[in-house]
């Protein structure tokens, strides 16, 4: 399976690692021709304000939006999970407006507040190791979105259909289960 | 753990505020495992910088800019390296409040500069809460044999390098980012490409030797032997490599990204030129499509004046601030 990872900015390097640990081809993924091979993306972590330009400048925002609406497999991690947004609280930010849901940008404070933490994930027998840097979280879900997990009382992955989104960075960590589930045949068909 | 989990695989906001209430959600086990300021932290900050830039700014409005134009993160300073080069005299951790009038401006990262050694302008911004702190050559140093023992903050730390040494010491210390030093406030590239190449090379021969001859190395190198034994299993820095000190045009950008930076600082470049936003956006669009010369070309037209660069030639003895870091 290829596998893209938005490689503009930010640490798509890990995922990218991550997936060919899964046994699939990672594809770097800058422009919109780059996502025509791949059957799966996911959008890493960065900084949003960055990706927003960035994206945008060559219609790589239109292709991703067109492949969602087909029923690519999308995941976003932190500021992948910003991107996919439908609304984001208290600012007027540009999103791809996939996942239908709130999010809180920097929810839980400035870098000195990162935290790691090992928080239960529904689907999974047991809890996982949770890397949480400058991380969102979301505050409202729309009627079609699952909560997957949650930390310090705060909703931080979550699912629509075949768009997951997580606050935090599996990529960052060895515990490959969120790669291997969103990997899955079975991911796209829910 | 897991039952709770499987309850909380819920699909509706109030049944999420029915649990929340419930105090379900904080549950113990998550509170005794939680960690701040570990290494994977501080890292981990590190990578989400990748594949960016980070801008010098000295007004919460220059960093709205910054932010506009893309940079991933902006150093919150008084004076950009070319204005501390021509004022001369003792260069310090800059003004609290002008940090947190540009923290309260932005949502990117603030990083802020303490000078070399001097723990107590490093406590005081993460006491400020500043998300990175640079322990940097270009302002004064307060020791001149001893860097800051980074371990000990919460916050992470970027210190500069000329070599592979260098770095590794700094990393041993705490670091969990490098930058090559360059010479900050020249907008003259020749220092950066120097300092980026010596590493790289160096990486590649520790890479390349046999296990029996790292002890030599880490004695010629001047670097903890633990790393260089890291650094020969990888064949990478322990730490994600950024660059800086000199880049002022988008094809400078591109060429330190090519050399094997992972990021880049710009300092003077971007505040010191004709049209900063421009600029700025040029080489945030630069840094990211670095192997695309078309693109490059494009974004690199009609920037208007750069910044007036010093040749760091000309630098007299004395005068290059590279050298500061031990």
């Amino acid at each position: 399976m290829r596998v893209g990872v938005l490689a503009l900015q930010g640490d798509f390097e890990k995922h990218s690692d991550a997936v060919k640990a899964c046994g699939a081809d990672a594809v770097e993924v800058r422009m919109p021709e780059d996502l025509e091979l791949c059957e799966r993306l996911i959008i890493p972590g960065g900084e949003s304000t960055t990706l927003e330009i960035l994206i945008r400048r060559h219609g790589l925002d239109e292709a991703i939006r067109e492949r969602a609406m087909q029923g690519m497999p999308i995941w976003g991690t932190c500021m992948g999970m910003i991107l996919m947004a439908k609304r984001i609280q208290g600012r007027d930010q540009w999103s791809l407006g996939l996942l239908d849901v709130t999010i809180v940008r920097n929810a839980f404070g400035s870098q000195v507040h990162s935290f790691e933490e090992r928080i239960a994930f529904s689907g999974l027998d047991s809890p996982m190791d949770a890397v949480f840097i400058r991380a969102p979280a979301v505050v409202e879900t729309g009627g079609g979105v699952a909560v997957l997990a949650l930390a310090r009382g705060k909703i931080v992955a979550v699912r629509e259909r075949a768009l997951l989104g997580t606050a935090f960075h599996p990529e960052l960590t060895p515990d490959r289960r969120l790669h291997q589930l969103f990997l899955s045949d079975h991911f796209g068909n829910r | 753990m897991a039952d709770i989990a499987r309850q909380l695989n819920i699909r509706y906001q109030h049944a999420y505020n029915v649990l929340s209430q419930s105090g379900l959600l904080s549950p113990k086990e998550s509170a005794e495992t939680a960690q701040t300021g570990t290494w994977r932290l501080k890292v981990g900050l590190a990578e989400m910088l990748k594949g960016g830039v980070i801008m010098d700014v000295v007004t919460p409005e220059h960093a709205k800019i910054a932010e506009k134009a893309g940079a991933v993160a902006v150093m919150a300073l008084e004076r950009v390296p070319a204005d501390i080069r021509r004022h001369g005299g003792v260069a310090r951790m800059s003004d609290p409040e002008m940090i947190l009038g540009i923290k309260d401006t932005v949502t990117i990262p603030v990083m802020a500069k303490c000078r070399i050694g001097h723990f107590v302008e490093a406590e005081v911004l993460q006491a400020l809460e500043v998300d990175y702190i640079d322990e940097s050559e270009v302002l004064t140093p307060a020791d001149t044999e001893h860097h800051v023992w980074k371990h000990d903050f919460t916050v992470p730390f970027v210190c500069g390098a000329r070599n592979l040494g260098e770095a590794l010491r700094r990393c041993g210390e705490g670091a969990a980012m490098i930058r090559t030093k360059g010479e900050a406030g020249t907008g003259d590239v020749v220092e950066a490409v120097r300092h980026m190449r010596t590493i790289i090379s160096e990486i590649k021969r520790v890479a390349s030797s046999r296990e029996d001859e790292l002890m030599a190395l880490s004695k010629e190198l001047n670097a903890p032997f633990e790393l260089v034994q890291e650094v020969h299993k990888t064949g990478r820095l322990p730490v994600p490599n950024f660059s800086a000190g000199g880049i002022a045009t988008p094809a400078d950008a591109a060429l330190m990204m090519k050399l094997g930076a992972e990021a880049v600082f710009v300092g003077s470049g971007i505040f010191k030129s004709g049209d900063p936003q421009k600029r700025a956006e040029a080489i945030v669009e630069a840094t990211a499509h670095y192997n695309d010369a078309a693109l490059i070309a494009r974004v690199s037209k009609n920037l208007g004046e750069p910044m007036v660069g010093i040749n760091v030639s000309s630098l007299g003895e004395g005068e290059q601030l590279a050298v500061r870091g031990w």
